[in-house]
């Protein structure tokens, strides 16, 4: 009987950091052909972005990941995205972004939100979870954010009725909210998520939320097995600060969704680690989950100290929209691998890594 | 008639020395000169409206604060004169007394009247909400360092309720940001912070994106700014005051912000000090007017039972004393509050405890 017991010792006596070796139970059979490298365009934008956007390019180089990056340079005060940019998107289908800043009122509108209604990237995602090994004052914190991309409170018409009085327009239209409750729906479909909770505040904004809404209760409709429920967007924030475990997927317009994906990023971890993307029905663009309106500032710049897990974790999230689900599962272990150790960690997380510290432990991670 | 001419004469001084009647700051010096006990309005509200309110009103007795109560109810019927459940009177006596508190309401159900708080808005002109949020040193959240102040335009911004159906399926709703709303609230926000001694006031925007509208906004506030050099302003950002308030809330003293974002980042910031239930808040109005409340529901499953939380009406009330300048008054009953609660041996059963309200009351009354 002791005989029998050891390999059940044995197993039992493993270190933990062993449970993010990646077993190989699920044969992913491919398409001959899909393993030519693919285009994809980057853009390594202003502040961080171009050590970011350099720190995925050296693991995708390092992990000989099927990809090749096309840079293109695009700055927060150009007045558009020059149109070769938007046309090698288009031809790639799939982008990687570092963080454009956007100058404040100044009367250029925003690079970032021009890129989303040119390419019609209508639903922006992050995934705020626990990171292992990561300490934060909230735990079993697992939350997607989907937020509508378009229209709403940044449509951008805004004018002045008489000097001192401004007027801005938030649209919301059935076409809009229709397909990113689908979106979000057919999400947690794919995912195996059990819940969709929608944000709103229709009981002021009766019209254009309770279109939202309407068109959420429709599509909930066809999906019996998930569960569907509101919830008012300030109550949604004071449960995310209290009670952030009750929530799973959330579909949420322009603007609260903004708020929530921000929020939830902070309570999980901090906007360094979250990672998000932006989908359309032709394009994808892959970026920081969550930036929080700003792009670091000078001293992170200067010193290399830049927190590149987010971009990391976004660019696995595109390995997989292209179909590469082997070396976005190393890459992910890999980085969830290093945060575990807490040896490489930069600023934000409570480090003094600088970025290329990060990197070269998630090189040497990988498997 | 002696009394009479004292009384015209001494009504007389009081108006020479406050020239602008209608700044906050005059009326309010004029309340603590004033002969006599204060009158403030009082609504206990639905629910476990009136057990709190008899809660402040023992409380208050028992600290000899100087003020006589005038209590108004939800009426059961409409009035013409006010469009909604509450009547003139009651109204009148805010306006005449100039401070007041209200309990919780219930919204009744039907058409034909406007909301009691949209009445209560409109009426008297509501144009600031102030929540302080201070984390309450026993009661153990998962933050402990939170001492900031939430302003909060009130009367426009997104909530114009101006919203219409342009073809099926498009619809618009309007935001609008006036000049004059926005140096309202900016000029509360700073006179607020001076005599409270903050020392940072932040205008909470998302110009970036709303240029125009919160550009607007934001230069209001930079004007206001440049009158109080000695009070630092900075603009932040609302998806980074979010991310901050939830990593650090030490990072913020007071926070003014337009109607939308006020609303979400208030009840955020009671959140992380335990929820509506330990919320206090102030509604500033013209010409001086305080109506303190209490900001959660009226729980009609615990009404009559002796269970409720008298916690956040009675931060309130305490918020309108120091409105009164009765700061040795409002310091005196918040200490007691706050010991109590960190006693732990009375506390309500939301709070996790098993006291009964009176029980309560009776422990603050005892720590005075």
């Amino acid at each position: 009987m002791a005989r029998r017991s050891v390999p059940i010792l044995r197993q039992l006596l493993t270190s933990p950091s062993t449970n993010l070796t990646p077993t190989r139970s699920v044969t992913y059979m491919p398409r001959p052909g899909d393993g030519a490298p693919r285009a994809v365009t980057v853009i390594p934008g202003d502040g961080i972005g171009p050590l970011v956007t350099g720190a995925v390019e050296h693991v995708m180089a390092a992990m000989h990941a099927p990809v090749y990056f096309e840079r293109y340079e695009v700055h927060g005060d150009m007045k558009r995205i020059p149109q070769e940019v938007i046309d090698s998107i288009k031809k790639n289908k799939v982008c990687l972004k570092g963080g454009l800043a956007t100058p404040m009122g100044g009367g250029v509108s925003s690079l970032n939100v021009q890129m989303r209604r040119e390419l019609d990237l209508y639903a922006s995602l992050v995934h705020c979870f626990n990171l292992p090994g990561l300490h934060t004052k909230h735990d079993n914190v697992d939350i997607v954010v989907i937020r509508e991309n378009t229209e709403g409170e940044y449509a951008g018409l805004e004018h002045e009725v008489v000097p001192g009085v401004v007027e801005s327009l938030k649209v919301i239209t059935k076409f809009c909210s229709e397909r990113i409750a689908k979106y979000a729906f057919e999400y947690a479909y794919l995912n195996n998520r059990k819940k969709v909770t929608a944000v709103h505040k229709a009981n002021i904004m009766k019209l254009a939320d309770g279109l939202f809404l309407e068109s959420c209760r429709e599509v909930a409709t066809k999906y019996p097995g998930i569960k569907y429920n509101e919830i008012i967007v300030d109550n949604c924030c004071m449960q995310l600060v209290s009670k952030p475990e009750q929530f799973d997927v959330m579909v949420t317009p322009n603007l609260y969704g903004n708020l929530v994906a921000n929020t939830a990023a902070g309570i999980a971890g901090g906007t360094g680690v979250m990672p998000g993307g932006n989908v359309g029905a032709d394009h994808a663009v892959f970026e920081q989950g969550a930036s929080a309106g700003n792009v670091g500032n000078e001293r992170q710049l200067e010193q290399k100290r830049a927190n590149p897990v987010a971009l990391l974790l976004s660019s696995a999230m595109m390995l997989r929209h292209l179909q590469f689900p082997s070396f976005a599962d190393r890459l992910e272990t890999a980085v969830k691998r290093v945060i575990l150790d807490g040896e490489y960690r930069t600023k934000d997380l409570g480090g003094t890594s600088t970025t290329q510290e990060v990197v070269d432990a998630v090189i040497a991670a990988i498997d | 008639m002696a009394t009479q001419l004292l009384r015209r004469r001494a009504s007389q001084i009081l108006s020479n020395a406050n020239p602008n009647p209608s700044s906050p700051l005059s009326l309010a010096r004029s309340f603590s000169s004033a002969t006599g006990p204060i009158r403030a309005t009082l609504f206990p509200g639905d629910g476990i409206g009136p057990e709190i309110a008899d809660s402040v009103k023992q409380v208050f007795k028992a600290a000899e604060v100087p003020i006589e109560w005038e209590e108004h109810y939800v009426g059961d019927q409409i009035d013409p004169r006010t469009q909604s459940f509450l009547t003139w009177e009651s109204l009148e006596s805010v306006r005449r007394n100039g401070v007041g508190l209200k309990g919780p309401m219930a919204t009744p159900i039907g058409k034909g009247h406007r909301s009691l708080n949209l009445t209560l808005r409109k009426e008297l002109s509501l144009y600031a909400n102030v929540r302080p949020c201070n984390s309450l040193p026993g009661y153990k959240t998962r933050y402990d360092d939170v001492n900031l102040i939430t302003i909060r335009e009130n009367t426009e911004g997104e909530y114009s309720g101006l919203e219409h159906q342009v073809v099926r399926g498009v619809v618009e709703s309007l935001k609008i940001i006036t000049r004059q709303a926005s140096l309202r609230v900016a000029e509360y926000a700073f006179h607020y912070a001076k005599t409270h001694g903050r020392e940072r006031v932040s205008a909470i925007h998302k110009a970036n994106i709303m240029q125009k509208t919160d550009g607007l906004f934001l230069k209001c506030c930079r004007e206001v700014a440049e009158k109080y050099p000695e009070i630092t302003y900075e603009e932040v950002v609302i998806d980074n005051c979010c991310m901050m308030l939830v990593k650090n809330p030490a990072l913020f003293d007071v926070l003014v912000m337009p109607n939308l974002y006020g609303d979400i980042i208030s009840d955020l910031c009671a959140g992380l000090i335990g929820g509506l239930g330990l919320t206090p808040s102030c509604n500033i109005g013209e010409g001086g007017i305080a109506l303190a409340e209490a900001v959660h529901g009226s729980a009609p499953d615990i009404a009559g039972k002796n269970l409720a939380n008298p916690t956040a009406l009675l931060l309130s009330a305490v918020t309108m004393l120091r409105h009164l300048k009765l700061h040795d008054k409002a310091d005196r009953i918040q200490n007691a509050i706050l010991t109590t609660i960190a006693g732990g041996k009375y506390r309500t059963a939301d709070l996790g405890g098993s006291s009964k309200t009176t029980e309560f009351t009776e422990a603050i009354c005892n720590h005075l």
